[in-house]
């Protein structure tokens, strides 16, 4: 199977029902993507499939075969995406380990949303966890990065 | 005096079966996981009163979990038997497939994954919310469904090709996992819409 990943092609031999995070991951050697529940509950393996937001722990790899996948290490070449630059100004992470997932969920969401209100970006991040509880701050950071004031309200 | 009573007896008989779920007073009692065969509807003599027992054989497909989950009166999709509300937290969005991030194709496959228990199948999204059934009476489905402005824009002809063949209607009888399928088979569900509509596609009433 051949995968765009990160915009470089490279080319698997795997079982075409592994998911696509084993491949990213210990096939593919992109570990800023994270295993958190397997299950698509959490959203901690959240990459982009064409640009769209797919949990990659219940994602067969081959629905990627032939299409462009992008992890956290390729949303920017040097972390300089809005969301990255955002997430590090407002110190958004506590123990960070949703923190790949949170972004990338974001990313898809300004790709198509570029100005996205309260309710549009908690509809959108509602299925990422952050047992750390940082939601306030990724919110924030989503409205940073979009440049959309942020009065702080909310909840 | 005899008279009388006998008239009497077959009033309320006959009112009783209106009133009784519709038309199966008469019919064979199946499991939930079984449908009745079209067949066994001939027994009901009026093509009407028959037509209103299809449905409400129908019926027992359609408020099945299985089907009905999708076809939330909200905006977020049910699941299991119990009808709980979706979880992760879903909405529709614009093209009841989701909102950027969080949409059903971002985990919901071609096809239901054996390991991690996601249920799939092609085109995997909500049923619009003019095709909403939850909360709603058989009756009110029954209309709903024959009405081209709540039914996708199908004749009756396509409702008993879609029952019969769409591939997402399908998954009902193939969900996957440790889920209960919607009751018989899709074929019979295919079979029971078109007698449905040969008898005149007639909609059972609120019960009082």
């Amino acid at each position: 199977m051949k995968i765009k990943i990160n915009g470089v092609e490279k080319t698997v031999d795997v079982d075409p029902e592994m998911p696509l995070l084993w491949v990213i991951r210990d096939v593919l050697g992109l570990t800023g993507t994270k295993y958190g529940c397997g299950e698509a509950l959490c959203g901690s393996c959240t990459v982009h499939l064409d640009g769209k937001a797919v949990r990659s722990c219940v994602t067969p790899v081959r629905r990627a075969d032939g299409h462009a996948v992008t992890t956290i290490e390729g949303l920017s070449p040097d972390g300089s995406h809005p969301l990255q630059q955002a997430w590090v100004e407002l110190r958004t992470p506590q123990c960070g380990y949703c923190q790949a997932g949170q972004i990338m969920a974001a990313a898809a969401l300004l790709a198509v949303t570029p100005k996205p209100t309260d309710a549009e970006i908690d509809r959108s991040m509602a299925g990422n966890l952050c047992r750390c509880g940082t939601y306030t701050r990724i919110r924030a950071a989503v409205k940073k990065a979009a440049g959309v004031p942020d009065d702080g309200g909310g909840t | 005096m005899r008279t009388i009573a006998v008239a009497a007896a077959l009033a309320v008989s006959s009112c009783g079966a209106r009133r009784a779920p519709p038309g199966n007073s008469e019919l064979r009692p199946v499991g939930q996981t079984e449908l009745r065969a079209v067949a066994e509807f001939e027994t009901i003599r009026d093509r009407a009163e028959r037509s209103r027992a299809l449905f409400g054989e129908v019926a027992r497909v359609l408020t099945h979990p299985r089907c009905i989950n999708c076809h939330p009166s909200g905006d977020v999709p049910h699941q299991r038997m119990t009808m709980e509300l979706h979880d992760p937290p879903v909405v529709r969005g614009p093209a009841d497939a989701g909102v950027p991030g969080m949409e059903c194709s971002s985990c919901h496959q071609d096809r239901n994954q054996e390991l991690t228990r996601v249920p799939g199948a092609p085109n995997w999204h909500l049923a619009p919310i003019e095709m909403a059934w939850v909360g709603k009476s058989i009756s009110a489905i029954c209309h709903q469904l024959k009405d081209p402005a709540r039914n996708g824009g199908k004749t009756l002809a396509q409702l008993v090709e879609h029952n019969g063949h769409d591939t997402l209607v399908a998954w009902a009888w193939a969900p996957g996992a440790d889920r209960e399928p919607a009751p018989g088979t899709q074929a019979q569900f295919g079979a029971l819409t078109a007698a449905w509509v040969e008898t005149g596609a007639e909609c059972p009433e609120d019960q009082p």
